[in-house]
């Protein structure tokens, strides 16, 4: 027999639901709000700051003092590029480790993760010298380089999870129907995996899009990503709510679009039916 | 041509040897069978075959060529596999063709191949359809149609029919017999189903524990077991086996006779039992006799029509031109 539920229940659970989301989203929401009113506004109490005029005037100064696009473009290089680097090393690494595993597989896999555990500020001294030394400081170059390897154990752990899921059987099939490696990996792992692979980009480019403490402390201008943008709307000049909030909402609006658009790709299911 | 001979193969799992050295020939046309219990080794020898897995030592040949350091797809051999392992992410057509297409044939050989494949293996409507949206008996045929087309040297079957219903599994029993009928190709057929190897094969090799007990074809493991378990694991039901005084009147250690080779009777006969379970088939009944003082259980093969009850007494008379004899080795005494 079936749970019986009263009415009166699931008005109160959608309510409890409803009052929870709207608590985890309500600083977004906030700062949306505070994005569109005047910088002198935005400071006033709560309730008036929801009466007083709207505009888009904090847009177009913050559009004016600084380049977002250059931001936005140099967030793109960095949070792609060190992902789609990441990928092509991991899904090597993850084939391995999923398909030929050796006695020391579970060890190096704990120790991959292992790297995840170390505070960064702690390595940020050798670090910070060595991109120095090679003159990288301020270059796209170095940040796609450091964020790949920070995601590196997670974007493998990921595939290794994916493709644990693939059936053995099925390459072995491809080997015996005569594929080489590389055809085996290209005609069968790879389109089998594609919901893996999908949502496995698309988390790392969330990650490395995020990622404030690195590309805040490597970059300074040239290869500053919208992390250092939103920042160079706090301190330095004093609180200015108006301005931060539009350069945050500028900041987290496209990984918000790409992240509602991805969603369908993130949940379907290739393999069902193929063993059995 | 497809002559495959095994010449001293051995497999070792790190410490653990599961096939100690083993010599073998398949002629080429032939059915062969391997069959075992689970775990006998008959699964790995097949892939070390197919070369999935490495051997330990040894050599493999196939049509005299040594093929024992070949990767899998320089062998020219076909394997289905017990999960059918089809491409998920492709129609069956592309599924059939991906074998050719890995050999680089031209587009249109393999359109002609694909449809003289469907059309053998009853697939024509499906080809543009996936492995998730057939049944269990059409994808078997989808694995199979994807062996075909590459015309192997010899096919690999590592229990196809296991994960096919009862009905199922006697249908495609006919139609890869058949199939083996029209190629003449040499075939490798694993199974640990008794029925399935003594109905296919030309030549079944009895495996226990990496050992090859018997090789033989069906009638000849069948009227002349070798030892003690090739005579239990040929046949069904199983012989009976049985040690003790009345086996020493044979001059043997132990003897065995098959179900159908007992007579029973209400009324009169060699041994004394208590009848413990009677199996009506309709055909056939299969009595399980106990309290003969011969062995726990003797079962006897009679007439559909034979009617007895639990706890009934019965008569079991032996076809003594019938039985065999095994020493203290378990070995057959001709």
């Amino acid at each position: 027999m079936a749970r019986a539920v009263t009415t009166q229940r699931k008005a109160l659970n959608t309510l409890i639901a409803w009052i929870i989301g709207l608590l985890i989203f309500f600083p977004i929401l906030w700062i949306a709000i505070l994005s569109f009113h005047s910088e002198g506004d935005a400071i006033k109490r709560p309730l008036e700051v929801l009466t007083s005029q709207w505009t888009f005037e904090s847009y177009a100064t913050v559009q004016e003092r600084s380049n977002y696009f250059r931001h936005f473009w140099n967030s793109v290089i960095i949070s792609v590029g060190s992902t789609v680097l990441g990928l092509l090393i991991a899904v090597p690494s993850a084939w391995a480790m999923a398909f030929v595993p050796g006695r020391r597989t579970k060890d190096v896999l704990m120790w991959m993760l292992s790297t995840k555990m170390l505070p960064p500020v702690g390595v940020l001294l050798p670090i910070y010298l060595i991109c120095q030394k090679l003159g990288v400081l301020d270059t796209r170059i170095a940040l796609v380089f450091i964020l790949m390897m920070i995601n590196l154990p997670i974007i493998i752990w990921m595939l290794y999870t994916y493709f644990r899921e693939i059936p053995g059987e099925i390459l072995e099939a491809a080997r015996m129907d005569g594929a080489s490696l590389r055809n085996e990996v290209i005609y069968v792992l790879l389109p089998m995996a594609v919901p893996g692979i999908a949502s496995t980009l698309l988390l790392n480019i969330i990650l490395a899009w995020n990622e404030a403490f690195w590309t805040l402390t490597l970059t300074a201008a040239k290869a500053a990503p919208l992390t250092a943008f939103i920042a160079s709307y706090s301190s330095p000049e004093g609180l200015f709510y108006a301005k931060l909030s539009a350069a945050s909402i500028m900041a987290i609006a496209p990984i918000l679009i790409m992240g509602w658009f991805s969603q369908k790709q993130l949940v379907r299911g290739l393999t069902f039916g193929a063993v059995k | 041509m497809g002559r495959i001979t095994l010449d001293k193969v051995t497999k070792a799992f790190g410490d653990v040897e599961v096939i100690p050295p083993l010599d073998l020939t398949i002629d080429d046309g032939e059915f062969v069978v391997f069959v075992g219990p689970s775990g006998c080794g008959k699964s790995t020898l097949l892939r070390l075959i197919a070369g999935l897995e490495d051997v330990t030592s040894g050599e493999i040949r196939i049509d005299k060529q040594p093929a024992t350091h070949l990767p899998p797809a320089k062998r020219g051999l076909a394997m289905v596999f017990q999960s059918y392992a089809l491409y998920p992410h492709m129609s069956v057509r592309k599924n059939i063709a991906f074998p050719m297409k890995m050999a680089g044939i031209s587009e249109a050989e393999q359109k002609r191949k694909i449809e003289d494949a469907a059309r053998v293996l009853n697939l024509t409507d499906y080809l543009d359809r996936r492995p998730g949206q057939l049944s269990g008996g059409q994808r078997q045929r989808v694995a199979i149609g994807r062996a075909i087309v590459r015309e192997p040297a010899a096919f690999l079957f590592d229990e196809p029919l296991s994960n096919l219903d009862a009905a199922l599994r006697v249908g495609m029993r006919l139609e890869i017999s058949e199939l083996h009928e029209r190629l003449k190709t040499t075939m490798i057929y694993v199974t640990h189903d008794q029925v399935e190897a003594m109905t296919m094969a030309d030549k079944i090799v009895v495996l226990r524990k990496g050992v090859i007990e018997q090789v033989g074809s069906p009638l000849e493991l069948y009227t002349a077991p070798r030892n003690t378990f090739v005579a239990s694991f040929i046949g069904s039901p199983k012989m009976n086996l049985i040690e003790g005084a009345e086996a020493a009147k044979h001059d043997a250690k132990t003897i065995g006779i098959r179900p159908e080779h007992l007579a029973a009777s209400s009324t009169e006969g060699e041994w004394k039992g208590t009848v413990m379970v009677s199996e009506h088939l309709g055909s056939d009944t299969f009595l399980h006799v106990t309290e003969t003082g011969l062995a726990e259980t003797m079962t006897v093969r009679v007439g559909g029509e034979f009617s007895v009850r639990h706890g009934d007494t019965v008569f079991l008379t032996p076809d003594m031109t019938k039985v065999h004899r095994f020493d203290a080795a378990g070995l057959r005494i001709a």
